[in-house]
């Protein structure tokens, strides 16, 4: 078990493919029990590091340390005791979905027995009940998804990798996944889990925000919040946006402007004075402004702000997903 | 290695075997059809097609042409009244055998002159040509014998007791030289090596274009569990495709099976696994299913070349011989001959299995070792 209560322990984590850098030195700790979340958009190396993690994939340098055993030295004593669910849902579509738990729990070394108490305990937990026999082919996202978590955890690994485990599911199925995750962290298993969500990394414990392979904040997403995001957040509510993000960002009291959802944000450095300038400014131009008003700032304000201020790629389009 | 482990991954590869029914059924007909289509190509070369012209119309030329067509492999089907019909029936493909008896044939034999008879065989297909070139000197040979014998015998009131040579052929094995017995049984070789080796590429591909071999490498599975877990339902589908087209070739073609049938299916095991392993190797080494099927081209083609399936191994180059000594269905294609052809059993056919054996185990080691359990 590892010293000191960290579950993972990784030391200038390194990994290049040819000349791309896709992980970059990472340094963390992830204490046992917490629900640490890998916030990033696509590319950024969330999974690149998961997979190193898991033992799967050599990094090119630095090390990391898994429930008290080397990544790189040991990879089977890792894959003995974690459990690891994909973005691809990897279930076999031909088998039912009990099949495809019991093939999960003989391949983790549980007996015939065993497995189809497990089995069973997870299609009531995970609401599968009735859909033991349907091919797994044939299951809508929100199940495929709950039942590959299950192949993933059936044999109560201490520690849990989720690789962008709600991509491409629905936002109910997506709430009900985060629930079933808190139950685990409740029983004490530990659990990595990548998102490019927003909202899904407010229910983790500690969050590390990584951009072009390295992280480039760390901390409970409050935290984050409160101290990356130097400034005050003004959202402004308009039809015109186009032609009000042209007036905004000319403007020398606008650190940041981008549109959020159907308003746009505006990152200031002091937001009383601010904004009857930026009214102003506004109706100079002929723009007819809604509502105009302070609000505190979510995490994508702070992803946006953070990405800016880093020195990687200048792409706005690389900014996380939304959610549809 | 973990028996749980290995059961587990058995079990879920014959669900998916069984529950594929599409593909179940291919497999278990794609050996019957092979082995009736060569089974029937295969089959030799008898009535073929004769225009005849025949031009001296005596007891004689009548004898002459009765002998060919007793011999059943020529069909007198035409008969003209001109050389220049024989040759369009020729040209046309209708005859492939003229016969031409000028009108001097019986005054010539009755004179104690030499006949002769003219036969066109049409050699653009030289197997069949070559069988009708030795079939029309035996026919020849044969009434000239007789005749020599009739005219002796007047001659001298006494009947000769024997030729001066008497050759004796014995065909050994294949008594009547029925090509389907040395068909076959190569044909049953080639095709469970084919379907062998392509499930067990299938089975280890699909794993990774499906994006479930990343799931299973993250888990404790050795490479031998899973390639072992693999390949043990193939084995027993495998053999029910040997008892399928063991039976057709019986039934059907009646080839005889004079051999240890229970021999042949403990040999057989050799050749699954060493055929299975050389799927398991090329799927580990081969990222796409394009890839595996490219290579596996590149190693089917020369073995059904170079096996001795069809071509004679004695009749191929040095080099190629060598090369048909790594292929495991080399030895294959001689137990098999050797048990239903020829009944012979393992105090032959050691020399088949140990080589057998020792390729099959290569092939396995290096596939489990280069199984990695990463994806970098």
């Amino acid at each position: 078990m590892a010293e000191g209560g960290a579950a993972v322990r990784a030391r200038d984590l390194t990994r290049i493919f040819g000349t791309f850098v896709a992980v970059d030195h990472l340094n963390f700790e992830i204490p046992l029990g917490a629900v640490w979340g890998f916030l990033g958009p696509n590319g950024a190396g969330k999974s690149t590091t998961i997979r190193m993690l898991c033992g799967i994939l050599s990094p090119s340098s630095g090390e990391a340390e898994v429930l008290g055993y080397d990544v790189a030295r040991d990879p089977e004593q890792v894959k003995l005791r974690i459990g690891y669910m994909s973005q691809r849902f990897s279930l076999y579509n031909d088998l039912t979905a009990e099949e495809n738990l019991m093939f999960y729990a003989g391949v983790y070394g549980l007996s015939r027995a065993e497995g189809r108490e497990l089995a069973s305990q997870w299609i009531a937990r995970a609401g599968l009940r009735g859909r033991e026999r349907v091919l797994a082919g044939e299951l809508s996202g929100g199940w495929k998804q709950r039942l590959a978590l299950g192949c993933a955890v059936l044999h109560h690994p201490q520690m849990v990798f989720l690789d962008e485990p709600t991509s491409g599911v629905d936002p109910v199925s997506r709430r009900e996944f985060w629930d079933l995750i808190g139950q685990f962290a409740e029983s004490g298993v530990t659990v990595m889990v990548t998102t490019h969500y927003m909202d899904e990394a407010e229910h983790c414990d500690t969050l590390a925000i990584i951009f072009g392979g390295r992280i480039i904040a760390m901390g409970p997403p409050e935290e984050i919040k409160r101290e990356k995001m130097s400034g005050e957040l003004l959202e402004i509510a308009t039809p015109q946006y186009a032609e009000a993000l042209d007036v905004l960002t000319t403007l020398p009291e606008v650190r940041e402007a981008a549109l959020f959802g159907r308003a746009i944000h505006v990152a200031v450095a002091d937001s009383r004075t601010a904004l009857p300038l930026l009214r102003q400014a506004l109706a100079n131009r002929g723009v007819t402004v809604d509502r105009i008003a302070p609000v505190p700032p979510s995490l994508e304000d702070v992803f946006v702000e953070l990405v800016e201020r880093s020195d990687g790629p200048a792409e706005p389009a690389a900014s996380p997903g939304r959610r549809p | 290695m973990n028996l749980r482990r290995l059961t587990s991954i058995i079990r879920k590869e014959l669900i998916q075997i069984l529950r594929d029914r599409r593909t179940l059924v291919t497999i278990i007909s794609l050996p019957i059809m092979q082995l009736i289509l060569y089974g029937y190509l295969s089959n030799d070369v008898t009535h073929i097609p004769a225009a005849v012209f025949d031009e001296s119309r005596t007891p004689e030329s009548r004898t002459l042409l009765d002998a060919f067509e007793n011999t059943t492999y020529v069909d007198l089907r035409y008969y003209t009244t001109g050389f220049e019909q024989v040759h369009r029936l020729i040209d046309g493909g209708d005859a492939k055998i003229g016969i031409w008896i000028p009108p001097d044939y019986a005054a010539r034999l009755r004179s104690g002159r030499t006949a002769q008879v003219e036969v066109i065989v049409d050699a653009s297909e030289p197997t069949s040509a070559r069988s009708v070139l030795a079939l029309s000197t035996q026919v020849g040979q044969e009434l000239s014998t007789q005749l020599i014998v009739q005219e002796t015998q007047r001659l001298s009131g006494t009947r000769p007791n024997a030729l001066p040579v008497d050759v004796r052929p014995r065909a050994w094995y294949n008594p009547t030289l029925e090509n389907v017995n040395f068909i076959v049984p190569g044909v049953i070789a080639i095709v469970l090596m084919f379907v062998t080796t392509f499930q067990a590429i299938v089975v280890i591909v699909r794993e990774r274009e499906l994006g479930t071999m990343e799931q299973l490498v993250v888990t404790p599975i050795t490479g031998l569990e899973l390639i072992l877990g693999k390949v043990i339902p193939l084995v027993a589908l495998a053999y029910v495709q040997i008892t399928l087209t063991l039976f057709l070739a019986s039934v059907w073609f009646h080839v005889p099976i004079k051999g240890n049938l229970a021999l042949l299916y403990v040999l057989s095991l050799t050749f699954f696994f060493s055929t299975l392993g050389v799927g398991a190797l090329i799927s580990t080494v081969s990222k796409t299913f394009q890839q595996a099927a490219q290579m596996t081209q590149l190693i089917l083609l020369p073995s059904i070349l170079i096996s001795g399936f069809i071509f004679p191994r004695e009749s191929l180059p040095r080099a190629l011989q060598v090369i048909g000594n790594v292929l495991p269905l080399t030895y294959f294609v001689i137990i098999l001959r050797g048990i239903l052809i020829k009944g012979i059993g393992l105090e032959y056919l050691w020399r088949q299995i140990l080589p057998m054996a020792v390729i099959g185990v290569a092939v396995f080691a290096i596939a489990i070792n280069r199984f990695q359990k990463r994806i970098d």
